[in-house]
C-alpha cells in the first residue's frame, strides 16, 4: 500500500492538495502515481499567472515508457511553480508531497476542496482500481 | 575511448579530405556576387576524413545492426518480409534515378506507366475504385484518408460530425492522425475475444460520427468477425469506414477491403509489397477509395490519354484534398512495389495470405506445444499471433521485454512488444511467408529454451542480452540528460 | 511461387501440425461470400529477368535530356561509396531501431545525422529526418503553433517567394487544424520579401514567421532584419533552407541577433538522386528549448548497465505510440535509408567538399544566366543577389518555349505562369554536374527557338 497523507485531499485523477494558512495550495502526484509512471524524465508545468479551473489541464509528467496529463484540482490561480523540477524531474520520484511538488495555486472558492477525495476515500478508490 | 561507440567525428583530423569525393574548388570571384553580410563565417563542423575512413565507419556501423538479410524478423504488424534485390536494382535504373520531379509528361511516359499499372493493380488486390500512390507513410495514408472523410462530409455540409471512431486496441497512429484531420477521437472498447464490442459500437455512433478507423485482421491478430455489422452500424449513423492496412498482408487475395464495406483504405508498400524499411523509412502509404470518395483523392494522380500518360490535375479533381509532399511521395518506393507486383502476379498474389497465415498458425500451434500461452485461444491466427507471459511474468518475475532481450541472444530479433496495450505481457508474432519452416523451427526452439531458462535462471533472461554490441540501454538517462548533437570536447 | 520457400512436404508438415487439412481451412473464421476472385486484372507473374528487362526498357523512355530544372530537386554527383555502403542489407533491410541492442548501427548513423545537421544550420538539436522539404514546413508551422507560448491564435505570416509546392502542402496538410497562413507579398523588383511588407502585421499576433534562404527565385533574402522584426513582434522564426547553400551562406542559426527558433529544408542535394521526387528526407531543427515540441524520431547518446556508450531513441513521449491523440504528430518514421546516405555524403564532403560543390552550383548558374542573358529579349526578372537559381525573363511564353526546347531534349527550367503568373518567367539552375558544353548548348537552342 502507497503512502497517502492524511491531512491531504485528493483527486480521482492522483493530484494532491495541501491548502496553507494563507488561503493558497500546494499541488503534487501522489505516491502511487508516481510509482505507477516510473522515473520521470520531464516536468511540463504550467506559467506563472496563467487562471484554471478545476480540471483543467495544467501540465504534463514523463517517463520514458508514458506521459500523464496533471489536472487542476481546484480552481484559481497559479502563484508559483517548482523550478528545481526542470533540472530534476527525479525529485517526484524521491519525496513526491514534498521537495517533488509541481505548483502553487490562489484558490478561488475553498469550497471546492469539499469535491475532492480524503485520504480514506483515495485509499478506498486505489483499492477498487487495482 | 571506447573503440566500439567510435564516432565519425573521433577519427577526423584537421586538414583531411576524400579529395575525388567533390569537384575542385571555385575561384574566389566567381563568389564574389554573394554579399558578404550573407556569407558563412565559420566552417560547419563536418568530419575530416578519407574516403576509406568513411566507407569502413559506415560498413563497421551497418553490421551493428539486425536486419531481414542477416535474421528472422517476427516483428508484429511490421510485415518484415523478404525485400527483392531485384527491386532495388530496377529503381536504381538511371532513367529513373535521373528523372526530375517536375520534368515534362514527354519524358516521363516509362515511369508514369508504371505508376498508372501500379494504381491498377492496387484498385485489384483491394476491391477499391481509386488509388492515390502519393502519401510517403502509413501515417501519411491515414491523414490522407481521414482528411478525405472530412472532405466528403463537409461537401454535403454535414458540419456536425466532429468525432471519429479507434477501437481501444488501435495503434497509437490512428487517434494522433484523426486529431492532425481536427477530429475529436473516441475510443470503442473491444471484447475478450479480439472483437469489437459491437453493441458498445453502437451505442457510440451517432450523427456526430465522421467515421471509424479500424484494421482487420485486428491489431489483435485475429479477422474481426463482425466486419460487415460493424460497417452496417457506421454507415447507418451516416459514418464513413476506414481501413488501416497494416495488416494487409493476412488477407491478400483473399478477401478485399472494399467487399468488406472499407470506404477509404491505406496500404503500407513497405510491408505489404516487400519494398524495405530502410531502418526506419522510407515507406509508401497509397490510399485507396470508394465511389463516392473519389473527388477527393490526394494529388498527384497518374491519368491515362489513349495510350499516353499524363498528371491528373486540379482541373481534373477539383475537390481533392490537395498535395502532402512538394513532389510525388516516395516515387522511388513506388517503383519497388511495382517491380515486385509484377514478379508476383495474379497466382503470387492469391499466395501471400494463404502462406503468411500457414506459417503463423504453425508457429502459434507450437509454441502453445512448448509451453506458451495464446492470448486468443479459441481463434484461427492471422499472418500475426499474439502470446502473453502473464503467467511467467508472475511465476518467474520475467517480462515479455526479458524474453525479447533474450531472443537477441539466439539471434533471433524480437517480436513486438507491448502491443496491443490491452493485452498483458504480450508478444505479437508475425512470421511472413518467405521464411522457410526450417527458420520457424529455429525461433520455436529458441522460444522453449528460453522458457525453461525462465523457469531456472530467471536472472539470466533478466540480463540479457549479452551477445550484442551493448546491454540494456539506460533510457531513463537518455531522455533526462538529453545529448543529441556530438559536439568537440 | 515466388519468394515462397515451402516444398509440398513442408506445407502438409505445417498443416497436420495445425490440425487443418487445407490452407483454405484457416480462413474458416471469414464469412464465404466476402472471399475475394481471382484477381482476373492482375497480369501472370514474371521471373526477375523478365520484369528488369520491361522496367529497363521504362527507364530508357525517360532517358536522354538534359535538366535545367531545379525548383526543389537538385542534380548533384553522388560519390560511388554514398549508395553502395547506403543499400547494404544492414541497413536497407532493418526495421525502425525499437530493439536499441540490436540496432546500434542505425542509431549511431542517426546521432552523426543529427550532429551534422545541427552544425550546418547552426542549431542546436536535430530530429532524425521527416518526409520531405514540404511536409517538414508544414510540421515546423504546427510546432510553432505549440512552441510558442506567447501566442494565442494560430496564425503563421508565409511570404509568397517561398516555394509554391512547399506552401500548397502546408496549406493542405494545416488547414484541418484551423490553421490560416497568411500570405506576405514579395518586392515586384527585387524578388525579396522586404520588411517594409511585412510593416502592415508588426504588433499582431501570428505564432511564426517563414523565412526561405534562398527563396525560390533564388533570391537572398535579408535574413538578419526579417528575423529580428519577427522576433520584435512576438513570432517565431522558420527558415527554409538548401543545405548546399549553408556551406558558403549563414547558417539559419546566426540569423539576427538570436537566430532562428526552427529550420527545415529537402534533404535531397545532400546525395539523394532525383529519382522523380522521392524518396527524399527533410531536416528538422530547433533550438534546445523547443526540443520536445519538435515531431519525429530523435535518438540520444547513452550508456548501458556495464556503462558502455551506446544509443537509443529518447524523448519518446512525444510521440503516438505512447501519447496517442496527444502527441506532436502522427508521424512514427524517419527517411532513413536517404537519411544515412545523407550522413555517408556529408562525411565524405566534408566542409571544404560541401562549399566546393555550392561554388560551382553558383558560378555555374551565373554562367548559364549570363549566356542565356545574352540572347536578345532575354532578362534577369529580379535585381537582387542570387544563390544557385535565377529568374530569367523570355521575350515569349515560358510554358512554349519550355515546350519547344524539351523537344530538344533540353529541360529548360521551371515555368513562374501557373504559380505566379510570370507568363514568359522561367527558374533556371546549372548544378556542379552541368558541363559548359551543354550550357552552351542550352544556350544555342533557346536562340534558335526564340529566332
Amino acid at each position: 500500500m502507497s503512502n497517502i497523507p492524511a491531512e491531504l485531499r485528493y483527486a480521482k485523477s492522483h493530484e494532491w492538495i495541501r491548502l496553507e494558512d494563507d488561503g493558497t495550495a500546494y499541488v503534487g502526484i501522489s505516491e502511487h502515481a508516481q510509482e505507477a509512471m516510473g522515473d520521470l524524465v520531464y516536468v511540463e508545468l504550467p506559467d506563472v499567472g496563467a487562471v484554471v479551473a478545476s480540471s483543467d489541464e495544467t501540465g504534463v509528467v514523463e517517463s520514458v515508457k508514458a506521459a500523464s496529463d496533471i489536472y487542476a484540482p481546484v480552481s484559481g490561480e497559479i502563484i508559483a511553480v517548482n523550478e528545481a523540477l526542470s533540472d530534476s524531474p527525479e525529485l517526484v520520484n524521491q519525496d513526491c508531497y514534498g521537495d517533488g511538488w509541481l505548483y502553487q495555486i490562489k484558490l478561488s472558492d475553498k469550497a471546492e476542496l469539499e469535491d475532492l477525495l480524503g485520504a480514506e476515500d483515495y485509499a478506498a478508490q486505489l483499492e477498487e482500481d487495482a | 575511448m571506447n573503440r566500439d561507440a567510435q564516432l565519425i567525428f573521433d577519427v577526423s583530423k584537421a586538414g583531411r579530405r576524400a579529395f575525388s569525393q567533390a569537384p575542385k574548388p571555385v575561384a574566389d570571384d566567381k563568389l564574389s556576387d554573394l554579399p558578404a553580410g550573407l556569407r558563412r563565417h565559420s566552417k560547419p563542423m563536418l568530419p575530416e576524413v578519407s574516403e576509406l575512413q568513411v566507407v569502413r565507419h559506415y560498413t563497421n556501423l551497418s553490421s551493428k545492426n539486425f536486419a531481414i538479410d542477416k535474421q528472422f524478423y517476427p516483428l508484429g504488424s511490421c510485415t518484415m518480409k523478404y525485400n527483392p534485390r531485384g527491386a532495388n536494382r530496377a529503381a536504381m535504373l538511371p532513367g529513373f534515378l535521373k528523372r526530375h520531379p517536375l520534368a515534362p509528361e514527354s519524358h516521363s511516359q516509362g515511369y508514369l506507366a508504371c505508376l498508372f499499372e501500379l494504381q491498377e493493380f492496387l484498385k485489384e488486390v483491394t476491391g477499391m475504385k481509386g488509388v492515390s500512390l502519393t502519401p510517403m507513410a502509413g501515417a501519411q495514408g491515414e491523414f490522407a484518408g481521414v482528411a478525405m472523410i472530412r472532405a466528403y462530409h463537409e461537401a454535403r455540409k454535414d458540419h456536425a460530425r466532429t468525432e471519429i471512431l479507434v477501437p481501444e486496441a488501435a495503434h497509437g497512429t490512428n487517434p494522433a492522425t484523426a486529431v492532425m484531420c481536427g477530429y475529436k477521437v473516441r475510443e470503442v472498447p473491444v471484447n475478450d475475444s479480439g472483437d469489437v464490442d459491437l453493441e458498445a459500437l453502437k451505442a457510440a455512433c451517432g450523427p456526430q460520427t465522421a467515421g471509424l478507423m479500424m484494421t482487420n485482421p485486428s491489431t489483435c491478430g485475429v479477422f474481426e468477425r463482425q466486419i460487415e455489422a460493424i460497417a452496417k452500424a457506421v454507415h447507418e449513423a451516416g459514418g464513413l469506414l476506414y481501413y488501416d492496412g497494416a495488416n494487409l498482408n493476412a488477407i491478400l487475395g483473399k478477401v478485399r477491403p472494399g467487399d468488406m464495406g472499407f470506404d477509404v483504405i491505406h496500404m503500407n508498400l513497405h510491408k505489404t509489397f516487400a519494398t524495405p524499411h530502410g531502418g526506419g523509412g522510407p515507406g509508401a502509404g497509397p490510399v485507396g477509395v470508394s465511389e463516392r470518395l473519389k473527388p477527393f483523392l490526394p494529388t498527384p494522380i497518374v491519368g491515362q490519354d489513349g495510350d499516353s500518360y499524363r498528371w491528373l490535375s486540379d482541373a481534373d479533381l477539383p475537390q481533392t484534398i490537395g498535395h502532402l509532399s512538394a513532389f510525388m511521395g516516395n516515387a522511388g518506393v513506388l517503383l519497388r512495389a511495382y517491380y515486385y507486383a509484377r514478379a508476383l502476379g495474379r497466382e503470387g498474389m492469391l499466395r501471400v495470405g494463404e502462406y503468411s497465415s500457414l506459417a503463423a498458425n504453425y508457429m502459434l500451434k507450437r509454441l502453445q506445444q512448448v509451453g506458451y500461452t495464446a492470448a486468443y485461444p479459441e481463434r484461427r491466427a492471422s499472418h500475426e499471433f499474439i502470446i502473453t507471459l502473464a503467467k511467467e511474468s508472475k511465476a518467474f518475475d520475467v517480462s515479455a521485454m526479458d524474453v525479447a532481450k533474450r531472443l537477441l541472444d539466439y539471434n533471433q530479433h524480437a517480436p513486438t512488444t507491448y502491443f496491443p496495450l490491452l493485452v498483458p505481457e504480450c508478444l505479437l508474432i508475425e512470421p511472413t511467408e518467405t521464411e522457410t519452416k526450417e527458420a520457424l523451427d529455429e525461433f520455436i526452439d529458441a522460444m522453449a529454451k528460453i522458457l525453461e531458462e525462465a523457469r531456472e535462471s530467471p536472472e539470466l533472461v533478466k540480463g540479457a542480452p549479452y551477445s550484442q554490441p551493448v546491454r540494456r540501454l539506460d533510457d531513463v538517462r537518455a531522455a533526462r540528460e538529453l545529448n543529441l548533437v556530438w559536439k568537440p570536447a | 511461387m515466388p519468394y515462397i520457400p515451402h516444398t509440398p512436404d513442408d506445407v502438409q508438415v505445417m498443416l497436420d501440425a495445425i490440425g487443418v487439412a487445407r490452407i483454405e481451412d484457416l480462413f474458416d473464421e471469414i464469412p464465404a461470400h466476402l472471399k475475394a476472385g481471382a484477381l482476373e486484372k492482375l497480369p501472370d507473374g514474371l521471373t526477375e529477368m523478365e520484369v528488369t528487362a520491361l522496367m529497363s526498357a521504362r527507364a530508357r523512355q525517360d532517358e536522354g535530356a538534359v535538366c535545367f530544372i531545379g525548383a526543389g530537386a537538385y542534380e548533384h554527383h553522388i560519390p560511388a561509396a554514398v549508395w553502395e555502403v547506403a543499400t547494404r542489407g544492414e541497413y536497407y533491410t532493418a526495421y525502425t531501431p525499437y530493439q536499441a541492442e540490436a540496432s546500434q548501427g542505425t542509431l549511431q548513423t542517426i546521432y552523426e545525422y543529427q550532429s551534422m545537421i545541427a552544425h550546418l544550420t547552426g542549431m542546436d538539436v536535430s530530429n532524425a529526418s521527416v518526409y520531405d522539404g514540404a511536409s517538414g514546413l508544414a510540421e515546423a508551422v504546427l510546432m510553432a503553433l505549440r512552441a510558442n507560448r506567447k501566442s494565442k491564435t494560430s496564425r503563421v505570416l508565409m511570404p509568397t517567394a517561398v516555394h509554391p509546392l512547399y506552401r500548397r502542402a502546408t496549406r493542405d496538410i494545416v488547414t484541418n487544424q484551423g490553421v490560416t497562413i497568411e500570405e506576405v507579398p514579395f518586392c515586384n523588383e527585387r524578388g525579396v520579401t522586404s520588411v517594409d511588407a511585412l510593416a502592415q502585421y508588426a504588433g499582431e499576433d501570428y505564432a511564426a514567421l517563414v523565412i526561405a534562404q534562398p527563396n525560390f527565385f533564388g533570391c537572398l533574402e535579408d535574413v538578419d532584419a526579417l528575423t529580428d522584426w519577427a522576433h520584435a513582434n512576438n513570432m517565431l522564426v522558420i527558415a527554409v533552407v538548401n543545405p548546399t547553400s549553408l556551406a558558403l551562406l549563414k547558417p539559419p542559426g546566426e540569423w539576427g541577433e538570436d537566430g532562428v527558433d526552427i529550420v527545415v529544408g529537402e534533404g535531397q542535394p545532400l546525395g539523394v538522386p532525383l529519382s522523380s521526387g522521392g524518396p527524399y528526407f527533410g531536416f528538422m531543427c530547433c533550438k534546445q528549448q523547443h526540443v520536445r515540441q519538435m515531431p519525429g524520431r530523435i535518438i540520444g547518446r547513452t550508456v548501458d548497465m556495464d556503462g558502455k556508450p551506446g544509443f537509443a531513441l529518447t524523448l519518446q513521449a512525444r510521440e503516438q505510440h505512447i501519447r496517442r491523440s496527444k502527441a506532436t504528430s502522427n508521424i512514427c518514421t524517419n527517411q532513413g535509408l536517404a537519411m544515412t546516405a545523407a550522413t555517408i555524403y556529408m562525411s565524405l564532403l566534408g566542409a571544404d567538399g560541401l562549399a566546393s560543390v555550392a561554388g560551382h552550383c553558383h558560378a555555374n548558374t551565373n554562367f548559364l544566366a549570363e549566356k542565356l542573358c545574352a540572347i536578345k529579349g532575354v532578362t534577369r526578372r529580379f535585381s537582387s543577389a542570387t544563390f544557385h537559381e535565377v529568374v530569367i525573363e523570355l521575350p515569349q511564353s515560358a510554358n512554349l518555349t519550355l515546350k519547344a526546347l524539351a523537344a530538344k531534349n533540353i529541360l529548360g527550367g521551371y515555368s513562374l505562369a501557373p504559380a505566379y503568373g510570370f507568363d514568359n518567367a522561367v527558374l533556371i539552375c546549372a548544378t556542379d554536374v552541368r558541363t559548359q558544353d551543354e550550357i552552351e548548348q542550352y544556350a544555342a537552342a533557346l536562340a534558335e527557338v526564340l529566332a
